[in-house]
């Protein structure tokens, strides 16, 4: 596969702070790669470095099999989409978006007609004469993005783009980054902290904590079948159910134990041998929990709060001892302390070593 | 007394028993006259000498005489205003404060230019531009600020002495900008910190350089803070006298010490309108740079979010 940026062994740290160890990434051409994790997770650090803003202490970056360890922001072939915007507020957006290109002396008739191409596929031709006071912030990222958009690069780089907008806005503008990325099919790495923004963006997200990467993967392996306890907790909201507990025997096939309950494995598929007597938990997301199925007599649970919240309705439900959260139609009300019967989908639930936390 | 505040709004509000809207305020609370009591016995006890300045400076000797220090002049004359310009006399020569009004003008303009240029530079550097060890230069130039001048003062003469500038306006320039090398880089830093981080990457990006992004990006956002950086070097080296005295010769002295020496001169009558004028004609200049520009200084001061 061609790799359009690739990161090998890079390495910062400030002083004796290690915010990136020994970090390895490879990104396909035209792929849309998300980096996801808590602030302080050093995922804008990477952004920074692949950017060239910060200086790596160890390790080599290559954009486009050329290695650009030791090169300057301007000569990366990358453009870069800010948080705050980011745009020179003395300057209109004409302007905002020319300056690259003319710091570059580039011919007249070429920059005007860059700039008028990304007014066009941006839609902010009205605006080019205004400074960047005069527009609402929405208006004002799709100038930040047409700034990258005319310095005509092969890496597109987006640092928490849509943080600063409000819950509308930045689900119009979601829409439009993922246009914009099928139709001009460049590379792009953006951060986030929303998981939302990630799972519907990426290509392949990569789920950062304390300077490593957790796992990279699609979307959907990252949801239904999460390496570890942290990713598996991270994404999905409310976040999966976990049940701390054991593996025994019943009649010759392991079954999760916990607080006096049986829990059959039958459909999960266990990448090693489930040894009885082993430590684990299970993870359940509280969508693959079906209330009332035709689940079997051991899974009595009581409603003990409801959370309607329009399109389906969420349950908090003692079981066994712990508490679950269950998710339902919305139409399907509960009131609290009413008995009901539980079926665990296993097919999509998780297996974690209880010391390791990672997924068996 | 009748409630004031239930009068002047009408009898809208005052037919309404029960309480609607907004708080009726009484203009004559107890509070009110506190505060503005005390505000304006601030202004006057403030305002009092310069009046009597003022007035004392339109009047003739000879009414002076009369001991009525308040009163507002008989007669309105500009003589004494004339003379403190033109023919008042320190020691030898009577030609007034014209010439210490120029040389503080020739002192203080290259001087505040040349402070401000390197220092928003500096400034700029140490904001942006992190490089190793710019936390010990850093230091070193606040430490700087903490040494009295009157211990400099000595090194100071000799060094200048050796360098061939000493006694001369240009001596005095220098001496200055050094001086006001680290409050004013301080501010800048302080300024330049404060802009968003994102704005001198993104110029980055675009692949503008040091200079490039000192003059095209950051001094357009930073008027105001010139302005404030302008006022305190203007007022400051203009109202300098320690300075101005140690490191020029009588021909060069600034309007500061050539007021001192008409003020202390102590042949023949002590002229008091002549003095009060020229003491007005010396503090003239930084009341008029306050005046002009106090509106942008206050905006510069909270837009930095410094000590000026």
């Amino acid at each position: 596969m061609q790799h359009s940026v690739s990161i090998k062994d890079l390495s910062l740290s400030f002083g004796a702070v290690n915010v990136l160890e020994n970090l390895d990434l490879d990104i396909g051409d035209g792929e849309f790669l998300v980096l996801l994790g808590s602030s302080g997770c050093g995922k804008s650090t990477l952004l920074n470095c692949i950017a060239g803003l910060l200086e790596p202490t160890g390790g080599q970056i290559f954009i486009k099999n050329r290695n650009v360890t030791w090169e300057e922001p301007k000569d990366r072939g990358i453009g870069m989409v800010f948080q705050s915007y980011a745009l020179y507020p003395q300057m209109t957006v004409e302007k905002n978006l020319s300056f690259g290109l003319k710091v570059a002396r580039m011919p007249r008739a070429e920059i005007d007609k860059r700039v008028s191409r990304a007014a066009e596929i941006l839609q902010i031709g009205p605006l080019l004469k205004r400074k960047p006071s005069e527009l609402s912030g929405g208006q004002r990222q799709r100038v930040a993005i047409g700034r990258a958009l005319v310095r005509d690069v092969d890496v597109f780089l987006f640092d928490e783009p849509l943080s600063n907008l409000d819950a509308k806005l930045r689900s119009e503008l979601r829409v439009e980054i993922k246009r914009l990325h099928q139709s001009l099919k460049n590379t792009m790495i953006y951060v986030t902290h929303d998981q939302i923004e990630a799972l519907t963006l990426a290509d392949r997200i990569a789920i950062m904590k304390s300077g490593v990467i957790q796992q990279l993967a699609d979307p959907n392996t990252i949801y239904n079948a999460p390496r570890n306890m942290f990713v598996a907790g991270f994404i999905g909201s409310p976040s999966m159910n976990f049940l701390r507990g054991e593996i025994v025997e019943r009649q010759g096939r392991p079954v999760f134990f916990t607080n006096g309950v049986d829990f059959a494995l039958a459909g999960y598929a266990a990448s090693e041998a489930l040894q009885p007597g082993r430590k684990v938990v299970l993870g359940i997301r509280p969508e693959h929990v079906t209330v009332d199925g035709e689940g079997d007599e051991s899974h009595q649970a009581t409603v003990d709060i409801e959370e309607p919240m329009g399109a389906d309705n969420l349950l908090w439900l003692k079981h066994a001892g712990h508490t679950l959260a269950v998710r339902v139609g919305g139409a399907r009300r509960f009131s609290p302390g009413t008995a009901v019967r539980l079926c665990f989908d296993m097919r999509l639930a998780s297996l974690f070593d209880a010391e390791t936390e990672e997924r068996i | 007394m009748p409630d004031i505040a239930a009068l002047k709004a009408g009898p809208a509000v005052a037919a309404k028993a029960e309480p609607w809207g907004a708080k009726p305020r009484r203009v004559l609370s107890g509070r009110n006259i506190m505060l503005y009591g005390t505000l304006l016995v601030a202004a006057l006890y403030y305002l009092l000498p310069l009046y009597v300045m003022i007035v004392t400076s339109l009047k003739g000797m000879p009414e002076i005489r009369l001991g009525n220090i308040f009163s507002p002049p008989l007669e309105i004359t500009l003589e004494p205003w004339a003379k403190a310009w033109a023919n008042a006399c320190t020691g030898l020569n009577c030609d007034g404060l014209s010439r210490g009004f120029w040389n503080s003008v020739r002192i203080t303009v290259p001087s505040t230019v040349l402070s401000i240029l390197i220092a928003s530079v500096n400034g700029y550097a140490l904001a942006n531009w992190t490089f190793r060890g710019a936390d010990v230069f850093f230091t070193i130039l606040i430490v700087g600020a903490f040494i009295p001048y009157q211990v400099m003062l000595y090194p100071i003469v000799i060094v200048l002495r050796e360098v061939g500038i000493y006694g001369t306006l240009t001596g005095l320039v220098v001496v200055h900008t050094i001086f006001g090398m680290p409050i004013l880089t301080l501010l800048f830093r302080n300024y330049f910190s404060a802009l968003p981080e994102e704005l001198f990457k993104a110029a980055r990006i675009d692949g503008a350089g040091f200079w490039q992004i000192y003059f095209r990006i950051m001094l357009p956002m930073s008027l105001p803070i010139f302005v404030v950086a302008m006022i305190l070097q203007i007022t400051g080296i203009w109202n300098d006298f320690l300075f101005g005295v140690v490191f020029t010769r009588p021909e060069y002295y600034p309007m500061t010490v050539q007021l001192n020496n008409i003020v202390n001169s102590v042949q023949g009558v002590k002229e008091y309108n002549v003095n009060m004028a020229a003491t007005l004609l010396t503090g003239a200049v930084p009341l008029i740079v306050y005046f002009v520009s106090g509106r942008l200084f206050v905006r510069g001061i909270a837009a930095g979010a410094v000590k000026g």
